[in-house]
């Protein structure tokens, strides 16, 4: 496999992992709001936590994980561009 | 000479512009300590701001076909991230989305979902690949990966439809924001808030949209959390609310149990004379409604919503101003910072306000209070008079019940302050904070439409020959008409028949989302492939749209139709996406696999390294 093919493999791997996590906190979830509001979480029942921060909050720390990963996928095949550019 | 040194002095710049900022509200709450009116200080806060927004757009006027279309591709990743929050945040997100949450409740939350999880979307599946092909618009991107002007013509029309859904309720909202701040009648703030748009834009394209987004994410931001920070502290709900409304919420449920949650009937409220648009609080806050359909419901919105997203090409066309793929990707992420900051606070600012009207124990609540003296209180009667309250006693007992007071919703974000009796000076933020974020989202629309007129139909299609001079004359002559178009149609206060600004998304999930996600990610996709889905996808959605919105489906077919599985006209996009899908995926497997030159231009767009698909200046 050339070092190009490997390169998408990994990345395509890695957009899948990030897309079930988004799937977790954007879909799975909200499946069982009823469920999840019998918890709580600093007070607030926890479906509605989730929906109105922490399904939000999850969204970001994602992408700067995913972001970072992507970078190092880059930069292991050497694909990492130059600053200047 | 001022442009190399102003990328790198960008955080100086912009750290004075928020210096200056805050230097103008102190002086401003001098000036009503001195006795300025209210009136006079709502006038200088949006004539002071936009005035700024028109200096920087000034400032960044050019000549270059790259500046123009994409800022020169130089902007650094987080002033990107801001600036594409501040596209993003709509008038209807500063004023209506803490609204919507505090009638709508836990089901109304669906929207923040969608409207956040789409950027995940963004950054994995398009974003880096498409800042990495080098195109101007998205239609440009189309065009070019499928090849053939058709293709090109397809996507631009339904870039048409969806942005132009949008940028009406945008320049309507301007218009609102101006009318109520200055004092002038609606007509004249449309056209005000128009010329204020152009302004911004026509000199300086994406280039100067890019700063003054920027500029006016700085103002919309303070103008939101201010308030909602001081709020709560102000009525106990501790100094930082996000973590600290817990009992709130458990008190906001109580309540509900205590009043009843109470849906009036349409005879009721039409015997009654209540105002259109105003609404009342029917259902719970934070409880989930039972059943399989509420879930499907919220699901099915949150979906729409987020797919849209990742198909808003005023969106996607704010990546390709980055210097680098990496910094496209990465400023996706903090775009999603930025809002997080606006979007987490809407809800905390909803429980806020409903509390201080809903708790009979607070000086502030008005639920269960004698209807006389609610109608006494100074800020009831004030937007009573603009049809903005309503007070209707059904029962007729003289006492206010929860279903018997009517708001509209933007009145949480624009009365609050009042309510808990701040100072106007904040009120007056918040109307500079309500234009900032409908200005910066109708600039980035404009833009859209007539750089993927401009760029796609008249430079790629009409006149290929064009040199640079004429290029962006026709782009801005275009800018003007679409512009003027828009606030046409919001002065004669058409935008009713437009409905829901989340049609704009539902269009572009329809149309836009397969045909962008499977030119990246599956190299089979073939021309003829994405011509039929586009032209299946956005006209099974708007049928759909048609059969399913009652005003529409009346004047059809003469008769309002049900809903088939929940998919009402806020979902549309359920419909279109999955056909546009298949069309795709089995039109493309029955034509010929596309030839080894664009197969390559895919692979060349995986990689972050080398050059671009399409040339620096094309």
């Amino acid at each position: 496999m050339s070092n190009k093919d490997a390169h998408w493999e990994k990345t395509r791997n890695h957009m899948f992992v990030t897309l079930v996590l988004w799937f977790f906190f954007s879909i799975v979830i909200f499946m069982f709001g009823s469920e999840l509001n019998t918890m709580s979480f600093l007070g607030y029942p926890l479906a509605y936590y989730m929906t109105a921060q922490g399904s939000l909050l999850a969204f970001v720390i994602i992408l700067f994980w995913c972001t970072g990963k992507q970078e190092d996928i880059d930069e292991e095949f050497g694909y990492a561009e130059r600053e200047e550019d | 000479m001022f442009k190399g040194g102003f990328i790198q002095n960008l955080p100086k710049i912009y750290g004075l512009y928020t210096g200056g900022f805050a230097v103008f509200i102190l002086l401003m709450a001098v000036a009503e300590s001195a006795g300025v009116s209210a009136k006079n200080i709502g006038v200088m806060f949006v004539v002071f701001t936009v005035g700024i927004y028109a200096f920087i757009g000034y400032l960044s006027r050019t000549v270059q076909v790259d500046a123009y279309y994409v800022a020169g591709r130089q902007v650094p990743t987080v002033f990107n991230g801001m600036a594409t929050a501040a596209d993003w945040m709509s008038g209807a997100s500063f004023v209506a989305l803490a609204g919507g949450v505090y009638f709508g409740g836990y089901t109304y939350m669906a929207f923040l979902v969608g409207w956040t999880g789409g950027y995940v979307l963004v950054a994995t599946l398009l974003a880096p690949y498409l800042r990495k092909f080098g195109c101007y618009t998205v239609p440009d991107f189309i065009g070019t990966r499928y090849g053939g002007n058709l293709v090109r013509a397809c996507s631009v029309f339904v870039l048409f439809i969806a942005s132009f859904t949008y940028v009406t309720a945008q320049i309507n909202a301007t218009g609102t924001i101006a009318s109520r701040a200055l004092g002038i009648p609606f007509e004249l703030g449309v056209w005000i808030g128009l010329i204020s748009i152009l302004i911004c834009s026509m000199l300086g394209g994406m280039r100067a949209v890019t700063w003054t987004q920027v500029a006016q994410y700085i103002v919309l931001i303070v103008a939101y959390l201010l308030p909602v920070f001081w709020i709560s502290s102000k009525v106990g709900g501790g100094v930082f609310p996000h973590l600290m409304l817990g009992d709130e919420v458990a008190r906001l449920g109580e309540l509900e149990q205590q009043f009843g949650l109470v849906k009036n009937s349409a005879a009721d409220m039409k015997a009654a004379g209540v105002p259109g648009g105003l609404k009342y609080i029917s259902g719970p806050h934070s409880a989930v409604p039972d059943g399989g359909m509420a879930v499907w419901k919220y699901l099915s919105l949150a979906i729409c919503m987020m797919v849209g997203t990742a198909s808003l090409p005023h969106i996607l066309m704010r990546y390709f101003t980055t210097p680098s793929v990496k910094s496209a990707r990465r400023s996706v992420a903090w775009s999603l910072f930025f809002i997080f900051l606006l979007y987490s606070s809407a809800p905390m600012l909803a429980t806020l306000s409903k509390l201080s009207l809903m708790d009979p124990n607070l000086a502030t609540g008005i639920i269960g209070k004698s209807i006389a003296d609610v109608q006494a209180i100074e800020w009831v009667q004030r937007w009573s008079e603009v049809k903005q309250v309503f007070i209707a006693d059904f029962n007729g007992d003289g006492i206010l019940q929860l279903n018997e007071f009517f708001m509209r919703g933007d009145v949480v974000v624009l009365a609050t302050p009042e309510v808990a009796g701040l100072p106007f000076v904040i009120s007056g933020l918040v109307f500079a904070g309500g234009m900032a974020a409908a200005m910066s989202t109708a600039d980035g629309l404009v833009l859209a439409i007539s750089n993927a007129l401009s760029h796609d139909i008249y430079y790629k299609i009409i006149d290929p020959k064009a040199d640079t001079a004429k290029r962006l004359i026709v782009a801005r002559v275009l800018l003007v008409i679409i512009g003027a178009a828009g606030a046409y149609i919001a002065s004669f206060r058409l935008t009713s028949i437009l409905g829901s600004v989340a049609w704009a998304f539902d269009f572009a999930m329809s149309g836009l989302f397969f045909p962008l996600v499977l030119g990246v990610w599956w190299k089979r996709a073939t021309r003829e492939g994405a011509i039929a889905g586009i032209l299946a996808g956005i006209s099974s959605g708007l049928v759909y749209l048609l059969y399913v919105y009652p005003k529409f489906s009346v004047a059809i077919w003469g008769v309002a139709h049900d809903p088939w599985l929940g998919i009402d006209h806020l979902r549309f996009g359920m419909i279109g996406a999955p056909i546009c899908l298949v069309t795709m995926v089995v039109v493309s497997l029955m034509t010929k696999e596309p030839d080894a030159a664009t197969q390559k231009m895919v692979d060349d767009c995986r990689v972050p390294t080398g050059k671009a698909v399409l040339g620096k200046q094309h």
